[in-house]
């Protein structure tokens, strides 16, 4: 095998596992400051690619207004998920409240079905240009796109939670909501906050994705699965982990592909998950939990 | 007494007579089970409309035998098992005389057992040629089996001087059907399978893959999948400036697949496809040309989207079954089964059918043609 594929290999699985790693932010950020999974993040992700493919076809906008504007969008959507679904069930056992994402997801996606039909779209990629030879390997300049995003999405974030007061506030609901509560922090307010950060987080994911992998009604599914997995590879609750574990399934996976074979692509990934989730229970970069006795 | 009977047998009379007056008036019912929802949507989309289009067009004819005809339309969500549940219903509630569909192998090879078993005739829109081979009593289908595709693709290689192709399937019924038959018609078609690579049918990224391919010794690629696994395909061999010809299979015989793939990426593809999608270029003579215009431009009229050969595939089904409920004189199940068995050179929008009680598909290699996409549309290769 030459050096060439190899490097191709990196390269695509990147690519991709940039978007498992921002669909795995999303989960990050509403498990730390509620302590569930939300399982409608996939759907904040097709979301994403979804609108900004629509506002161009039925809105006639252009390409930089429509990525924005479906950013938003999806941002709005979270707020009002967390509004009409979350703040309502407070106070209920976490269980439920996992039910009521699994509710939303099916919801948002049967919603994009009628809305917008069952047919796969393509989004044009944000900057022309044919592909870039990178030493044998070629790259798309959407690829550049994809990881530079992510990677100013991650110093962003670490930025929020270390220097802001809103993002401390966030961080310690994630310690302990009962304390932050009578520490004179909005717990309400902070879990919306999350909600509307994890669904821009998903939709960046979605529209920064959509021209390399194209976007259609049922992409949430393997796209949260995915982000579910890198999630808990990287240790549940971590962001930098949550990044880290989603490039390391993406490359995994196109190197799975490349060398051993293309069948077994996904199945090699989660067997890797597994056998490490084995060896380190609370993931790569989680620490271990000895409370709740 | 003898006034009685008189009375009473005039009553009888009366009363056959009015429930034959009823009988005659109802519609012969022929059911169809499509998957208008799910992954299979958009074979099962086109040709839920087309068999609605069908059955307007053969009413306002006047019928069949003097009765209107029913489609009536189940939607099995591409899952087999909802398949089964709706012949089941089929069969004992609507007591339908045919069946139309399913739109996949699946389910259609979930549905056989019951239409054997209740003796009503089935005519598939799936491809896989495990629907007729070995030959079901009662199971027909109009799509060309994949072993047709094949061939035209390794011919035309051949004929360019392509000795080695890498095959590049999608891991699903399909694709999987396409790989076995690319496997074993290669030797007798004087070509060697170099690479043989999978790829999984939500897949958003091939170039793992095509990476593999480009470093052997493939002279070109054969892909086998509907989309939109083969549109990533192509737009990930236009990345890695792959140059090496690119087959398709003629599951994405649609204009979709173009919009999908986007114009530069799936410029030159070649793909063997039903002479639908070319219906213009077909020469005035042909014997498809009057048949193929007509249901393109009223399908496009009516339900504002392109015509695709998925839709035709319920056309000719349909068709088929009007077509030995006349021939026969007769809506009785058993009695259209054999009709249809007789079918013989009846020109559809996939090709001619010839029914024999060995070929339940009916099809030969001439109803497939190259086509090369050239600047965003279908070029029919001579």
């Amino acid at each position: 095998m030459p050096f060439s594929s190899f490097l191709q290999f990196i390269v695509s699985g990147v690519t991709v596992g940039a978007t498992y790693g921002l669909t795995a932010l999303g989960f990050t950020m509403i498990f730390n400051t509620t302590g569930i999974i939300n399982f409608a993040q996939g759907e904040f992700v097709m979301l994403g690619g979804m609108l900004a493919v629509f506002s161009m076809k039925w809105g006639g906008l252009p390409l930089p207004v429509a990525v924005p504007l479906s950013v938003l969008l999806v941002t709005a959507m979270g707020v009002g998920v967390d509004r009409l679904t979350i703040r309502p069930m407070r106070g209920k056992p976490a269980v439920s409240l996992v039910i009521v994402t699994i509710g939303v997801s099916i919801l948002l996606r049967g919603g994009a079905m009628l809305i917008f039909g069952k047919d796969t779209h393509a989004l044009p990629p944000f900057s022309e240009g044919a592909a870039i030879p990178l030493g044998g390997a070629s790259l798309l300049p959407q690829s550049i796109w994809v990881v530079g995003i992510t990677l100013a999405v991650l110093v962003a974030m670490k930025v929020f939670f270390d220097r802001t007061i809103t993002g401390k506030a966030m961080l310690a609901c994630a310690c302990d909501r009962k304390a932050a509560s009578l520490m004179g922090i909005n717990v309400d307010v902070m879990v919306t906050v999350s909600f509307a950060f994890s669904a821009l987080v998903g939709a960046l994911g979605g529209v920064i994705l959509a021209p390399i992998t194209l976007t259609a009604y049922d992409v949430g599914i393997l796209l949260g699965l995915k982000g579910f997995a890198a999630c808990i590879l990287g240790g549940l609750g971590n962001p930098f982990g949550a990044v880290a574990g989603g490039l390391i399934i993406g490359v995994l996976e196109s190197l799975g592909a490349g060398f051993l074979s293309s069948g077994y692509k996904d199945a090699i990934a989660f067997v890797i998950l597994l056998a490490l989730l084995f060896l380190r229970p609370s993931g790569l970069f989680g620490k271990a939990s000895a409370d709740r006795v | 007494m003898e006034g009685m009977k008189l009375f009473s047998a005039a009553l009888l009379g009366g009363a056959l007579l009015l429930g034959g007056g009823a009988f005659a008036a109802e519609p012969i019912r022929i059911g169809a089970i499509f998957s208008v929802t799910g992954p299979a949507a958009f074979l099962g989309e086109p040709e839920r409309n087309t068999a609605k289009m069908l059955e307007d067009e053969i009413n306002k004819g006047g019928g069949l035998l003097g009765r209107k005809i029913e489609v009536v339309v189940y939607d099995d969500e591409s899952d087999p098992t909802k398949a089964v549940t709706a012949v089941d219903r089929l069969i004992k509630k609507d007591k339908v005389v045919a069946i139309i569909g399913p739109s996949t192998t699946g389910s259609t090879l979930a549905i056989a057992p019951k239409v054997e078993e209740g003796k009503v005739p089935l005519v598939s829109c799936a491809a896989a040629i495990d629907i007729v081979s070995p030959v079901r009593r009662f199971v027909f289908k109009t799509p060309q089996s994949d072993v047709l595709a094949v061939k035209q693709i390794y011919r035309h290689a051949k004929k360019n001087g392509i000795s080695k192709v890498a095959i590049l399937t999608a891991s699903d019924a399909f694709g999987s059907a396409g790989r076995k038959e690319l496997k074993e018609l290669a030797e007798k078609s004087g070509v060697a399978v170099v690479a043989d690579e999978v790829f999984g049918p939500k897949d958003t990224d091939m170039n793992a893959q095509l990476t593999k391919i480009k470093g052997t010794a493939a002279q070109a690629i054969v892909c086998w999948g509907t989309n939109p696994g083969p549109a990533v395909i192509a737009r990930n061999r236009k990345q890695l400036g792959i140059s090496m010809p690119l087959y398709m299979s003629h599951g994405v015989a649609s204009n979709k697949f173009i919009e999908l793939a986007g114009k530069e990426n799936a410029e030159g593809i070649l793909l063997p496809a039903g002479r639908l999608i070319v219906d213009e270029q077909v020469a005035e003579k042909h014997p498809q040309k009057k048949l193929l215009t007509k249901y393109a431009k009223e399908y496009e009229a009516r339900f504002k989207t392109p015509v695709s050969s998925f839709g035709g595939y319920a056309f000719d089904a349909l068709s088929l079954v009007a077509q030995a409920i006349k021939s026969g004189k007769s809506a009785e199940p058993a009695a259209i089964r054999d009709s249809l068995e007789k079918t013989k050179g009846f020109w559809a929008t996939t090709g001619e059918f010839t029914f024999t009680p060995s070929d339940h598909n009916g099809l030969t290699e001439d109803a497939f043609v190259m086509v090369r996409i050239t600047k965003g549309g279908w070029e029919m290769l001579k």
